[in-house]
């Protein structure tokens, strides 16, 4: 098998020598160490291009995705830890900003610190009993307490039941500057957001982000190298939640009002769908994943009725031609091929 | 508190009756995990689509239902479990064939995949406003011990009952039944002695996603409404009677649905009926840390 590869590479080197380098270009260009600096220019810049409130909105709108889909990326993509409820942590985010905020007339931003700890309790909440259980139980399971968020949300008094909560006062005024006005807002949020998306890649490079991966490749070896392979998980776990929590502050400043409704699976899926069409694990991609899937739906607007037809099939097609995503980590590529290669001859068999 | 205890025959038959849909539709989860260990998450959306499938046939053929009665329902539901069979192995040949073998990951985020397309391809279809089934199965009832029970409920719940037995024979009578045990047991043992391993898998595919398509014209014919995300939570709570019986264990499903149709019932009977579903993900989330083998599992230890 090795030798066939060799010699068809050497014929084609000439005849494909151009296109490869064109690839190799293409992939120079992603791999560059700016590339985030630039995305980021290009992000601040964008107010000057097209500054009408629905565009602004837009973007907003597509930040506050890429935080989630960054917090989810610890989960799944370092770590996994297959979690179909992540809207949940988007609630508990947004619901304790808006209360808190309206119940003592705060800016919103002064809520971080109580928005952060509730997130790290829902995360052990959530995560301490789960944690030690299958992966496929682990999916079910979160999903589950991704309704039971939303239901409870739905049914007590102080979250306003199913109208949610409205009014909620502005992100953050100091003096007479008020920052909701929205191009502020929209700078305020990218800023945040590239703090959260640089620090979640660095996290990934961290000593705990090293140990997530070992994890998600081989636990029972992982534990065996000594990693508390339970604490290791439980901790990407409340890092998402975290993330998510960020997301959950910028999401009731920017719309003002919360309410059930806003945290269906739906949300869910479409945070998943960013982070496995972009790469799961490549901080990079997930960005640029979880921009496609927030921003597309805008540019396809007549095709709103096949939209999210569209995205599961863009699920399956993935996984089964695809399965590292888009713009997958360095180094994964050649291992996923690898478990490929094995999957398609364990199912070559299973054909004759 | 007496009104509670006077309350307690209706509520038993409610759970009960309630119980035998999720019976039926936590087979199918059951059948799918005992054999290749996937949690196929598009198996609520095959009760959906099955629920569609009966209220296009009973449209198209209108008025004529009333003259035929009972007996043309069960003919729409055995076309519906047909066309929905079908569906079921066209999902398992597309999707999960291909990922035989990949990481667990992979699978389990194509069958989300693939759960969404099908609600979304059925709201894209059949447009995403809930629909009016034709068909009311409303009638006389019959007083048993202080609970009103309804003849189309004992009809309903005679053919659920009917449709495990027969599938409880045929996994342990026929030669398809011991093949998918031997594939549950050893799939690479099973592939070596002889059984034709990928056919037998779509035929679990079939007899699983069928008896979920009859339970969504039955569902349909009784609540009366259906709408293309009502596969949903009935999958989860489905999903949870299969764990709660023993996953993979098909009286288990059977008794899990059971449980869980009173565990709900009684529960909301309680704490108030806002909070039923809730209730349910409470049960099933109890049961996975404590207990998740279930009530009959064998011990299932994770394989590497």
């Amino acid at each position: 098998m090795t030798i066939d590869n060799s010699t068809e590479s050497i014929h084609t080197v000439e005849g494909g020598g151009k296109k490869r380098g064109a690839a190799a270009w293409i992939s120079s260009v992603f791999e560059n160490k700016y590339i985030g600096l630039v995305a980021l220019a290009i992000a601040l810049l964008m107010p000057f291009l097209i500054a009408t409130p629905y565009a602004i909105n837009i973007m907003t709108t597509a930040a506050i995705f890429v935080v989630l889909a960054a917090g989810l990326n610890i989960v799944v993509g370092y770590c996994g830890l297959l979690d179909l409820g992540y809207i949940a942590f988007l609630a508990v985010g947004a619901y304790t900003a808006g209360i808190i905020a309206k119940a003592f007339e705060l800016p919103v931003l002064f809520t971080l610190p109580a928005v952060v700890i509730m997130c790290i309790l829902a995360g052990l909440i959530i995560g301490a009993p789960t944690l030690r259980l299958r992966s496929d139980y682990l999916a079910i399971v979160t999903l589950g307490f991704g309704e039971i968020t939303r239901i409870t949300a739905n049914n007590l008094t102080i979250t306003g039941g199913p109208s949610g909560i409205y009014n909620i006062p502005g992100f953050l005024s100091i003096g007479g500057i008020d920052f909701q006005n929205p191009i502020i807002f929209y700078y305020l949020t990218v800023l945040i957001v590239a703090g959260l998306v640089l620090a979640a890649a660095r996290l990934g490079k961290s000593r705990l982000g090293r140990a997530w991966k070992f994890v998600k490749e081989d636990e029972d070896a992982a534990e065996a190298m000594g990693i508390h392979t339970y604490k290791v998980k439980l901790l990407a776990y409340i890092f998402g939640a975290v993330w998510g929590g960020f997301g959950g502050m910028l999401f009731a400043s920017h719309l003002t009002a919360i309410s059930p409704m806003s945290f269906v699976f739906l949300q869910s899926a479409l945070v998943l769908m960013a982070v496995v069409l972009g790469g799961m694990g490549n901080m990079k991609g997930v960005v640029l994943g979880a921009l496609a899937i927030s921003l597309l739906p805008e540019l396809l607007r007549d095709f709103a009725a096949y939209r999210y037809l569209l995205f599961g099939l863009l699920l399956v097609v993935v996984m089964v031609f695809r399965p590292q995503g888009l713009w997958p980590p360095r180094g994964a590529e050649a291992e996923r091929t690898k478990a490929q290669r094995e999957a398609a001859a364990f199912a070559n068999g299973l054909k004759k | 508190m007496a009104q509670f205890i006077s309350d307690i025959p209706q509520v038993f038959w409610d759970g009960l009756f309630v119980g035998s849909f999720y019976a039926l539709i936590a087979l199918g989860y059951s059948m799918v995990y005992g054999i290749i260990k996937l949690l196929n998450f598009a198996h609520g959306d095959i009760y959906m689509v099955g629920a569609f499938i009966g209220y296009t046939i009973l449209t198209a053929i209108g008025g004529t239902f009333h003259m035929l009665g009972l007996f043309a329902l069960i003919i729409v539901m055995m076309i519906s479990m047909l066309i929905t069979g079908v569906i079921g192995v066209v999902v398992e040949k597309l999707a999960y064939q291909p990922l035989r073998g990949a990481p667990r990951l992979a699978v389990l985020i194509t069958a989300v995949g693939a759960s969404f397309a099908l609600e979304y391809g059925v709201a894209a279809i059949a447009s995403p406003n809930p629909r009016g089934f034709p068909v009311r199965l409303d009638g006389d009832f019959v007083l048993v011990l202080g609970a009103r029970v309804t003849i189309p409920q004992i009809i309903l719940m005679l053919i659920a009952g009917a449709l495990m037995i027969a599938l409880d024979t045929y996994i342990r009578r026929t030669s398809t039944g011991r093949a998918m045990r031997a594939i549950s047991l050893d799939m690479k043992g099973s592939l070596l002695m002889g059984v034709k391993v990928n056919a037998v898998i779509s035929r679990t595919f079939f007899i699983g996603s069928a008896l979920a398509g009859a339970a969504g014209v039955m569902a349909g014919a009784y609540y009366g409404k259906i709408d293309f995300l009502m596969g949903f939570i009935i999958g989860l709570k489905a999903f949870t009677a299969a764990v709660i019986g023993g996953i993979g264990n098909i009286r288990g499903a059977m008794l899990g649905g059971l449980v869980l149709g009173l565990v709900e019932s009684f529960g909301s009977e309680l704490v108030g009926g806002q909070w039923r579903d809730a209730f349910a993900f409470a049960v099933l989330i109890l049961f996975l840390t404590l207990r998740p083998t279930g009530i009959l599992g064998e011990r299932v230890t994770e394989r590497v």
